[in-house]
């Protein structure tokens, strides 16, 4: 055993140790309460190390008080680790100022914030809103909700035959009336890495705003808002190790604001008559009532665990593990990767020749390899490809290369079970 | 921990391959379109009904093995059935699938009939699916689907 860690590849750190899966599979509680687990579904929600379980119970067992209102030390305390937790956030993606930073539950709110406020605002009948044939639902129907309810028109970027956004058919479909461009940065399904950089500069170019989707990315590689020049990044805590519940719209600090608010309520209010009531600026004004202050402050310990181990060190190993598993897979007769074409990183869907995806999910989960199988809430996308379902394995700062023996493993044994081990 | 092999039993693997009664049939008196929006699968089942019998039955859809066979098996035991025939299949299926308390392994649930009995055990293949939770709206699809076509035609069943 000791053999195999040696010999497995390890990517250089950030700090000049060595990445290496096993070891920082120890800082992970999951793994040891459930020995042989092989998971492969991060891209769903990822596993959350020690340091972030254990300090969301240290933070209520001593400085939890509600927040930004109270005169005592306990309620300072606590505002002063939430905003902190914001300071933090703001760091990790090179925002230029924590007010750019609202916390909301998790990107689909992000998204929905972004619709209702900054959409109802500024959207006229007939403008457009952009987005791409490999959005997750959560970047399709806030948008569909907004165009039935204003006139708007939602226009669909396609992808080309490898699974990548087609960048010369996206800058054709950008016109004047191009308003927003709606984006994910690493697609949910495919793992495919989309170019926003191209993406931001054609969009804007037209004089539309850009959002950025990072809930594949921010759990994957360096993101830097500023460097993006996106107007708005949104992502899910529970994603990259943090708790469920809390999730960020980062937002250009005039383009918030600009935007009237959203919800009412405690907090985003400065004063308050019967007959008139006075906001809060950015980012308090988006925060109606009290927030998820104790997965604010996970998630800023989910973010140093990340930075601890180098943003651009688990990039390298998502996209090297991402390539193994592709040649392994492929390597496998009767296997079909699906969009997977260009760079992809920590998600690869594939197919097997004659097993449903939702079979292959229950005979691996009697191997103890659990994986994702369906439409990975981007139906639109399944119809594009021309498939039902796939199945999908995806990866984390835990997962190495055994995990996908184990992985490739279960795809022979399946197999096996259904008599289709002829082709060998 | 259960065998793979109790829920994927030849009987069922070859039904999944080789679906029985697969395909629309032409001018149905009776139709109804089933969905699993949870996975995508869906499926159409067919009847042409014949005094209170089910002269004719088939499906067509894109599923698992599960749900194939299924589909497939529940084609082929309500074939010639009376409604209230095939009213006591399902509630024998249901129990069969959903792990009640009765429908154990010697088939022929309270209520089944004389006369279904050798119907019963045909299904019994399908009551491994009653430890894998995860699975079990994949074999009930086809038949709440049938049961809606029945009784109204032209709804969409949803299983989730």
């Amino acid at each position: 055993m000791s053999v195999l860690i040696q010999e497995r590849p390890m990517v250089a750190r950030a700090d000049g140790g060595a990445f290496d899966p096993v070891v920082i599979r120890r800082q992970f509680p999951v793994f040891e309460r459930n020995p042989g687990l092989v998971f492969l579904d991060t891209a769903a929600s990822a596993q959350k190390p020690a340091a972030v379980i254990d300090g969301l119970a240290e933070y209520y067992r001593t400085d939890y008080a509600n927040v930004h209102r109270g005169v005592y030390g306990l309620s300072a305390r606590s505002t002063a680790r939430f905003e902190a937790a914001r300071e933090r956030v703001a760091r990790f993606l090179n925002a230029a100022d924590a007010s750019e930073i609202v916390f909301v539950r998790g990107a689909t709110e992000g998204i929905n914030l972004v619709a209702q406020a900054w959409g109802l605002a500024f959207l006229k009948p007939g403008d457009q809103v952009l987005v791409s044939e490999l959005e997750h639902h959560s970047n399709i129907v806030p948008w569909q909700m907004l165009r039935d309810r204003l006139g708007i028109e939602l226009v669909v970027a396609p992808i080309d035959a490898g699974g990548g956004l087609d960048l010369e058919a996206f800058a054709h479909l950008l016109t004047p009336r191009t308003k927003l461009v709606a984006m994910t940065h690493v697609a949910n399904v495919t793992g495919g890495l989309v170019p926003v950089e191209r993406v931001v500069d054609l969009a804007h170019a037209c004089g539309a705003k850009v959002l950025l989707d990072g809930c594949q990315a921010v759990p994957r590689l360096p993101v830097d808002v500023r460097a993006l020049d996106c107007d708005f990044y949104v992502f899910s805590g529970h994603k990259c190790y943090g708790p469920t519940g809390i999730g960020v719209l980062y937002a250009k600090r005039a383009v918030l604001d600009a935007m009237p608010p959203w919800q009412g309520g405690g907090d985003m209010i400065r004063t308050v008559t019967f007959a008139k009531t006075t906001y809060q600026d950015a980012p308090q004004r988006f925060e109606a009532g009290t927030p998820d202050i104790a997965g604010a402050i996970g998630l800023g310990l989910a973010l140093d665990f990340m930075d601890g181990l180098g943003m651009a060190a688990i990039r390298d190993h998502e996209a090297a593990l991402t390539d193994h598993a592709r040649d392994a897979l492929l390597a496998v007769p009767g296997v079909t990767l699906i969009g997977a074409d260009g760079p992809g990183l920590g998600v690869v869907s594939f197919q097997v020749d004659g097993i449903h995806p939702h079979d292959l999910a229950t005979i691996f989960d009697r191997h103890d390899v659990a994986i994702r199988a369906g439409h990975h809430c981007a139906q639109p996308l399944m119809d594009r490809l021309g498939v039902v379902a796939t199945a999908r394995a995806s990866f984390g700062v835990y997962s190495d290369e055994d995990d996908v023996a184990a992985l490739v493993a279960a795809v022979r044994a399946a197999q096996r079970l259904f008599g289709l081990t002829s082709a060998r | 921990m259960m065998d793979l092999r109790d829920l994927y039993q030849d009987i069922i693997l070859d039904h999944g391959r080789h679906p029985r009664n697969f395909g629309p049939l032409p001018d149905p008196s009776h139709l109804a379109h089933g969905h699993n929006p949870l996975c995508g699968d869906t499926v159409t089942i067919f009847v042409r009904l014949r005094d209170d019998r089910i002269a004719e039955v088939s499906f067509e859809g894109k599923g698992c093995a599960i749900s194939t066979a299924s589909a497939s098996l529940m084609t082929e035991v309500m074939l010639n059935k009376t409604l209230a025939e095939a009213q006591a299949l399902f509630a024998h299926f249901h129990t069969l699938a959903t792990g009640g308390a009765t429908g154990g392994l010697t088939g022929g649930a309270p209520g089944l009939p004389p006369g279904l009995e050798e119907e019963g055990d045909r299904l019994e293949p399908l009551a491994g699916v009653k430890a894998y939770p995860a699975r079990v709206k994949c074999a009930t699809l086809a038949w709440h689907t049938l049961e809606a076509a029945v009784r109204g035609g032209g709804t969409v069943v949803k299983t989730e």
